[in-house]
Parts: C-alpha cells; sequence; structure tokens
C-alpha cells in the first residue's frame, strides 16, 4: 500500500530555511501533484520523501513507518527524474531491469516484468538500444518503465514532462494519467505547470517559499482558494485582482474576480474601460481592458467577440463568483 | 563555420602550419633518420637525408644489449606500477571529493594541487638520505613510490574533474533502484568513470615514463629506467650517434604514440582546471 | 568543463554517504601530507647542520650559518641569475611563439591532425633524449646539423656548449615546452565564442582588430596560467643541463636545481644543500600562491 504522511517536516540547508513545517497526508492510491512558482520546495519536499535528501526535522511515514532514517534505495519507491537519468551504458532492457536485478529476482521473473513493463509502454521495439539511439519522448518512457517494473509503494515525478516539446507534453500527461489509474498506485507529481497540475491530480498541493499554502481537489483550489496567492497561481489567465474603493465596498481589503466570470459589455452600469488589446482564438476571446482607476482587467469570453483595441466597454462583476480577502491575504468565507 | 572559407586562406594557412610543423618536429625526424645511418653516415658532414644506405644494425645492436631490454622494462614496471598504486589511492579519494563534497573539500583540493608545485630539488637531501639508510636506492619499488607520490595531485585532480562531470541524478536513480552504495559504484559509476580513468592512466604513464629527476638521482643501473640509459650517452666512447638515435627512437616511439591519444587530457591535468 | 564546487556546497550528501567519504579520503590526505612535511622537516634540521657524508658523525650544529653562506656564495648568485635567465627566456619563447602557432592551428588547414601530432610531439620526448640528440645531431660543431647549415651560409658554425651554453639549454628547454603553450592556447582559442567575433564583425571589425580587441583578452588569463605553470616546472630544470654540460662550463649553465643537486650529490655537502633546498622551496611557493588562487577562482566559476 502507498500512503504517505507527512508530519512537521522541516529542511534547511545552513541557515536557508527551504520548507518550514509540512504536514500532509496522502491517501493510498492517489494522483497528488505538487505546484509552486520556482525555489518553492516543491522538488526538495519531494527528494525528501524520496530519501534523497535528509530531513533537518518532522517525520516522514510511509504506511505508518517513520523511513526517515531510511536510506532510499529501501523505501520502496521510484522516481522518474526530470531529466530522466538513464543510465547511458545500458540498454533500455538493462535500464528497466536494474532494479530488478538489485532486488535480487531470478532472471526470468526479471524478463518476463520487464517485457510487460515495455509493452505497456510500446518500448518493446527499442528493448536493445542505448539511451543515446532513443529520442526525448522514448527515454522519458524508459524512465516511467523503470519505476513502474518495480512495483513500488509510490511513484515520484520530478518535471518529468518539461523537456518534451508541446505537443509530445500534452499526449504524455493523458499516458501518465491513465497509466497511474490502470496500477492504482500512488503518484506525487512536482510540476511548476499548473495546467498540468490542474488536468492530471486528484490533489493538489499548492507550495509557497517552503509553506504548503493549501491542499485540496483542483476544483476546490479553483473554487475557494485559500488565500491570495492561491487565488492568483490557480485559473489561467489570472485572477483579476482590486483593491481599494471598490475593495472595500465588498467588505474586504482585495476582492477577486476570474476573467471567465467578468461579464462584458458595450454599455452598461458596470466598471467602464477602454479595450487595450483583444486577443481572437475562435475558441475564446482574451480581452485586457485598461478600467482606469481600477487598473487593467483581463476578460475572457467563450466563443468570437467583436470588439477591438480601443472599444469602449463596461465590466461587471458576476456576484456569486466575487472572492474576498482580507489584509493578511487568507480568504473571507461567507 | 558557416560561410565559405577561401581557397586562398585555406592555402595560405596549410602552407603556414605545415612548415611550422615540420620545423617543430623536426629535432625527432632527424633522430629517426639518424637511427637508420651507420655511424660513420650519421657523423658524416656534409649530412645526406634520404639517400643513404639504410640499415637497420643499429636497432639489432640495442636490441642485443641486454641491459637495453633490462631498462626498457624497469620504465614499463615503474611508470605502470607507480600509476595503478596512484590510482588505487585516488579513486577514492576523488570520488569521496566529487561525491560527498564538504566545506572543506575545495581547500583539500587546492592543497594537494600545491604539493605537485614542490620543486622535487628542495627535498632532494633528506629522499636521498633516507632511501641510502633504508636500502631503497637504486630500486624499483623506491622509484615506484617517489613517482607515485609525485604524480598523485595529478591524478587525484584529474579523476575529480572526470567524476564532477558524471550527472548526478543518474546515481541517484541507482539509489532509487535499490542500489547500494557499493553497488551504485560497480554498476553504475565505474561504467561511466571508465574513460575518464583510462585517461588519467595514460597520461600519468607517460609523465611517470619520461620522469628524469628522481630517476636519474635515485637509480643507477638495477632499477634505471631508460631516462637514465639515454643519460648514460652523455659520456661515451666512439661513434655513438646512431645507435644513441636508434635507442632514443625505441625509447620514445611508444609514448609518441600515447601522447597523441593524450592531447586533451595534457590540458586537463596540467593546468589544473585553470583553461577550460 | 570547470568543476563546481560552489554547487557542491548546496548539494550534500546524507549521512550514509559523508562517514564513508571521509575514510576514503584519508589515505590520500595522509600520504601527501606525509611527503610534504616529513623530508621538509628533515631539510630544514639538516639545513642548520654543518654536515658533509663524506665524514660521517661529524655533524655540529650552525644555526643558520649555512645560509648565509648559500646566500652570499658567488655560485649561488650566479645559479639565481642563471635560472632567471633561463626561466625568463624559455616563458618568452613558448608565450611568444605559442600564440602565433595555436593561432595557425585553429585556422582551416589541410591535414590539420597530422600537424597536431608534429608540433605536439616535443612535449613527450624524455628530456634526457630530448637534450642528446639537440646536443649531438644538431648543435655538434663540426659533424652536427646546424654546423653545416651555417657553412652553408658562409658562417662559422657555433660551439654551442662552449661559447653560449645557456642559450643551448634555453632552445632545448623551449622546444619542449612549446607544445604545452601551444595545445593550452589553443584550447582557450577554441573556446573563443564564434558569436563574439561575428558580433565584431557585424560592428565592423576587421581581422586585425578583432584579434587586438577580442581574442588577445580572451587569451590574457590563459597565457598567465601558462605562464604560472611553466614557471613552477621550469624552476627545477634538472635533466637538460645533467646529460649535456654537466653545469658548466664552470657555473655558466648551473641553476638552482642543478646547484643544490651537486652540493648534496657530488660534494655531500649536505647542510649547505639542504639550505639551498629551501630557497628554492620559498621561491616556488611564492609563485605557487597565486596559480593556487587562479585555479581556486575557477573552482568557483
Amino acid at each position: 500500500m502507498g500512503q504517505i504522511s507527512l508530519q512537521g517536516v522541516r529542511k534547511s540547508f545552513g541557515p536557508v530555511n527551504i520548507i518550514k513545517g509540512a504536514d500532509l497526508d496522502i491517501e493510498d492510491g492517489s494522483f497528488v501533484v505538487f505546484v509552486g512558482p520556482s525555489g518553492c520546495g516543491k522538488t526538495t519536499l519531494l527528494r525528501l520523501i524520496a530519501g534523497l535528501e535528509d530531513v533537518t526535522g518532522g517525520k516522514i511515514l510511509i504506511d505508518g513507518k517513520n523511513v526517515v532514517d531510511v536510506p532510499p534505495a529501501k523505501r520502496g519507491l521510484s522516481m522518474v527524474f526530470q531529466s530522466y537519468a538513464l543510465y547511458p551504458h545500458m540498454s533500455v532492457r538493462g535500464n528497466i531491469a536494474f532494479g530488478l536485478k538489485m532486488a535480487g529476482l531470478p532472471r526470468d521473473d526479471i524478463n518476463r516484468k520487464v517485457e510487460a513493463a515495455a509493452a505497456t509502454l510500446n518500448l518493446t521495439p527499442y528493448l536493445d538500444r542505448k539511451p543515446r539511439e532513443l529520442s526525448g519522448g522514448q527515454r522519458q518512457r524508459v524512465a516511467i518503465g523503470r519505476a513502474i517494473v518495480r512495483e513500488p509503494k509510490a511513484f515520484l515525478f520530478d518535471e518529468p514532462l518539461s523537456n518534451l516539446d508541446a505537443a509530445l507534453r500534452v499526449q504524455m500527461r493523458l499516458e501518465v494519467t491513465r497509466l497511474q489509474k490502470q496500477l492504482a498506485t500512488t503518484a506525487i507529481y512536482v510540476t511548476h505547470d499548473q495546467v498540468e497540475a490542474m488536468t492530471m491530480a486528484d490533489k493538489i498541493v499548492v507550495l509557497n517559499a517552503g509553506n504548503i499554502e493549501q491542499y485540496g481537489s483542483p476544483l476546490e483550489l479553483y473554487e475557494r482558494p485559500a488565500n491570495l496567492f492561491v487565488a492568483g497561481f490557480i485559473g489561467s489567465p489570472r485572477m483579476n485582482f482590486i483593491s481599494g474603493d471598490i475593495a472595500r465596498q465588498h467588505s474586504a481589503a482585495t476582492i477577486g474576480v476570474r476573467p471567465e466570470h467578468l461579464r462584458i459589455d458595450r454599455e452598461g452600469q458596470g466598471w467602464p474601460g477602454t479595450v487595450a488589446i483583444a486577443e481572437h482564438l475562435g475558441s475564446d476571446t482574451f480581452l485586457y481592458v485598461d478600467a482606469g482607476q481600477i487598473g487593467t482587467l483581463t476578460v475572457r469570453y467563450v466563443g468570437e467577440l467583436d470588439l477591438a483595441a480601443g472599444d469602449s466597454v463596461s465590466l461587471s462583476p458576476d456576484p456569486s463568483r466575487v472572492h474576498r480577502f482580507a489584509e493578511d491575504g487568507s480568504s473571507i468565507r461567507a | 563555420m558557416a560561410r565559405m572559407v577561401t581557397t586562398k586562406r585555406v592555402i595560405v594557412s596549410t602552407g603556414a602550419a605545415w612548415l611550422f610543423g615540420f620545423l617543430i618536429f623536426f629535432p625527432i625526424l632527424w633522430m629517426i633518420l639518424a637511427s637508420f645511418k651507420t655511424e660513420l653516415e650519421a657523423f658524416a658532414t656534409p649530412p645526406s637525408f634520404l639517400f643513404f644506405h639504410w640499415t637497420t644494425e643499429n636497432y639489432a645492436t640495442v636490441q642485443e644489449r641486454s641491459d637495453y631490454v633490462h631498462h626498457a622494462v624497469n620504465s614499463i614496471l615503474i611508470a605502470g606500477g607507480s600509476t595503478l598504486i596512484a590510482m588505487l589511492i585516488a579513486v577514492p579519494a576523488a570520488w569521496s571529493m566529487a561525491f560527498a563534497p564538504t566545506r572543506r573539500t575545495k581547500d583539500i583540493l587546492l592543497w594537494m594541487l600545491s604539493t605537485k608545485m614542490m620543486p622535487p630539488v628542495g627535498v632532494l637531501v633528506p629522499i636521498y638520505l633516507i632511501y641510502r639508510d633504508f636500502g631503497l636506492l637504486d630500486s624499483r619499488a623506491g622509484l615506484v613510490f617517489i613517482l607515485c607520490l609525485g604524480n598523485l595531485p595529478i591524478v587525484i585532480w584529474m579523476l575529480f574533474t572526470y567524476f564532477k562531470e558524471i550527472p548526478k541524478d543518474i546515481l541517484e536513480a541507482a539509489r532509487m533502484d535499490g542500489a547500494t552504495i557499493g553497488r551504485e559504484l560497480v554498476y553504475v559509476l565505474a561504467p561511466m568513470a571508465v574513460p575518464g580513468l583510462a585517461s588519467t592512466m595514460l597520461l600519468n604513464f607517460i609523465l611517470a615514463w619520461n620522469e628524469a629527476f628522481w630517476t636519474l638521482n635515485l637509480s643507477t643501473l638495477q632499477a634505471a629506467p631508460l631516462t637514465v640509459f639515454i643519460a648514460s650517452y652523455s659520456s661515451p666512447e666512439g661513434l655513438f650517434w646512431a645507435k644513441l638515435s636508434a635507442a632514443s627512437t625505441l625509447a620514445i616511439a611508444p609514448i609518441l604514440v600515447l601522447g597523441w591519444f593524450s592531447q586533451r587530457q595534457l590540458v586537463r591535468g596540467l593546468t589544473f582546471g585553470a583553461v577550460k | 568543463m570547470a568543476a563546481s564546487v560552489q554547487t557542491m556546497e548546496v548539494a550534500l550528501a546524507t549521512q550514509q554517504t559523508q562517514l564513508l567519504a571521509r575514510s576514503l579520503l584519508t589515505p590520500a590526505v595522509a600520504l601527501l601530507f606525509i611527503w610534504m612535511i616529513v623530508p621538509l622537516a628533515m631539510t630544514i634540521y639538516f639545513s642548520t647542520l654543518h654536515y658533509n657524508l663524506l665524514d660521517a658523525g661529524s655533524e655540529t650544529f650552525v644555526g643558520l650559518e649555512n645560509f648565509r653562506y648559500f646566500l652570499t656564495d658567488p655560485a649561488f648568485l650566479a645559479s639565481l641569475k642563471n635560472t632567471l635567465v633561463l626561466v625568463g627566456s624559455v616563458l618568452a619563447i613558448t608565450v611568444l611563439l605559442g600564440v602565433p602557432v595555436a593561432l595557425l592551428l585553429d585556422q582551416p588547414v589541410v591535414g590539420l591532425n597530422i600537424v597536431r601530432l608534429m608540433v605536439i610531439a616535443p612535449f613527450f620526448v624524455m628530456p634526457t633524449v630530448s637534450a642528446l640528440v639537440w646536443k649531438n645531431l644538431l648543435m655538434h660543431p663540426v659533424s652536427g646539423l646546424f654546423a653545416w647549415l651555417s657553412r652553408l651560409v658562409g658562417a662559422e658554425p657555433i660551439d654551442w656548449f662552449n661559447d653560449a651554453p645557456m642559450l643551448a639549454i634555453i632552445l632545448i628547454v623551449s622546444w619542449q615546452w612549446l607544445p604545452f603553450a601551444t595545445l593550452i592556447l589553443l584550447t582557450a582559442l577554441q573556446s573563443l565564442d564564434e558569436e563574439q567575433k561575428e558580433a565584431a564583425e557585424m560592428d565592423g571589425a576587421r581581422a586585425l582588430s578583432t584579434f587586438i580587441y577580442i581574442t588577445l583578452p580572451h587569451l590574457a588569463r590563459p597565457i598567465t596560467v601558462v605562464i604560472l605553470i611553466e614557471t613552477i616546472f621550469l624552476l627545477t630544470v634538472f635533466a637538460e643541463i645533467f646529460v649535456t654540460t654537466g653545469g658548466g662550463p664552470g657555473l655558466q649553465t648551473t641553476n638552482i636545481a642543478f646547484l643544490i643537486y651537486s652540493q648534496a650529490l657530488i660534494q655531500f655537502d649536505v647542510g649547505n644543500a639542504s639550505a639551498g633546498g629551501l630557497v628554492a622551496v620559498v621561491i616556488a611557493n611564492i609563485v605557487a600562491f597565486f596559480l593556487v588562487r587562479i585555479v581556486g577562482r575557477n573552482l568557483e566559476a
């Protein structure tokens, strides 16, 4: 089983506190994504769970057992690295088989499992090639094959798709999700791309400067962000934030409205503004509106809207979708 | 180069380069030619360049001298032995500095390099006396030991740089795959480090083969390698140029070949990373 | 690829590996430490004695007497001058020739590999062979090639080892070290970003300007490194002198290294030789200080 808990986990490098105290409970079989800006500590947290770094304090429990003093080789986890980290001197078969060889499995079992994993990942024709003879996507799959073949308690992914081109990334996203569902193994996935996070995760952990800002399902994060940071991080294009008088009217220090929740008309009683830039994608229209004192607001309209730069518009937010935030950034729930 | 290089430039460059190359290489070429001449021819003036009576009698003479073979064997044993022992000590040391560094690691490394900068003549007296008192003078073991110590900093340094080039995450992947440190070394690190290890051994074999301070001062006959053997031609009797040339050609030929493969290692090993 | 020590500090290994690492490092550190300390300590000790191997058992403590003797001995002063002349000349020749040869090897040359082999070769020839080949086959005043060449142009052949022994040694040593300088400078040249040169060209620079304003500054650091490293090794030139002139005629080709050697193993004056040895160590340390600083800075990069 692959239930993982973090209790008060801290990590410092000398005087620098990278992780400031993380508490987390990850259910067995769930797909959890660690997301956040560069330097937030998501990769460090992953490596602490893997055992590649020592914790400065706290406990890491795998199925109830504290593994803080257990070396990575004995934690029963698999990791897929951003650079794939394939063994250059071994064939694909050798790469996938290595972990099983370390575990001391008999030769026949190893071959059987390697071939099964290769079949799942469409790697069978490449089994005897060396990594340098493979494309980026193929190497990626070998890295995944190496991870799944050991039937670990959990998979750890460190930004595995960032080195792939856009089209391949979308395709691999689906494959990874499908695979995880099929194997029903816990997966912890680190990424800086919030779209990846939203589409793949059962639950998301949003990290900022070593703190866990929020832990919840994608929809929870979208509809009920815990604070300004999460609200601004999740959702693309970014939520519009307005402070000042308008915020005070809503009894808050800051209010936030997502671009898709702003209604836009040529005329009306809402906030007046002028279109600065209009982006017509066919499926959506994105408008960047200069609303004077309020600032620049982003609007998303599903479908085609015939507006261009220079047009005057009136914006009004959907009242049930206005998020309110206090002075300290935390959200105010009604 | 993205653009077309003018033919004129190629011709001028090629001409000048070959001229310089030839001039620099000439003494070696001249020596090789002399080795195929008779002693009289070698000493004669005006000197002949290509059209002389080519003979291999000098090589035969040199080969037949049992002491030549003896000295050649010494060179191989001493250069090989000191390189191997240096590697045995250096590999663990370089591994530890490359993969488990501490705050002191950089200082230790620089200190090691500085020991190579000490002039050997500064410790000639004590070493000579110690060797004399322990019966190590004119012994192969003695030479192996001192050449090993002399080259150790360079061996450690070169291995360190090669180890640092191994991507850290491949070793971490091995750890995640269940490898203990020992198996990580054997199954992953070692195969990846083999080219670096080979290059380091090669360069150090060459440096030890050519070493001409300790070998000249600490050996006379029994343990003397080829450096000393050739030095014995500095006060010979009679005509000896052709024989000297033959002996020299034999002495340097293997190293010239090995040296060709060691160019990049030379830069890496002897500039201590100060030039990239 | 430069080794990066700064990132090392951040990538601290887990506890397991730290302990093991320390024990793996110990043999090397211990050996080098002993190698450094023991002979050096003995040298210091001997330098305070009046100790001649020929009448052993007569060692007497003389304090700094040996140093005073050594440093005021005309032989020492001559050897110091010779050392400076030798090192300085070889440095000048190898660098001043090394730069153009390196530039030449950076050009599109047909058969470049063979040319490289020819230029690199002298460095791999053992010093005793180089010295004897130059002394006999080339510089012999009667049958040497140079003699023949001089006669061809109607000049008197130079009796190198009698009339210009120092120059002869300088030539031999320069020939051996030119490949080193060339290789280093060539490596540095090839690391010069092609795009920098292209940018200069877009800015209107012709070949000479590019050389002066871009190539030469880029070479400043490697040239410094070459100078420092060559100095370290040239201070102790020994074999070439040993095998050709034996330090002579008189003291004309005796450098510090040879002087110490002759005192130790020819005159068996251990006390004096030790004092001299320490002087050599001090000089080398000064140069080493600068070199280590540059290397250290590079490790941070």
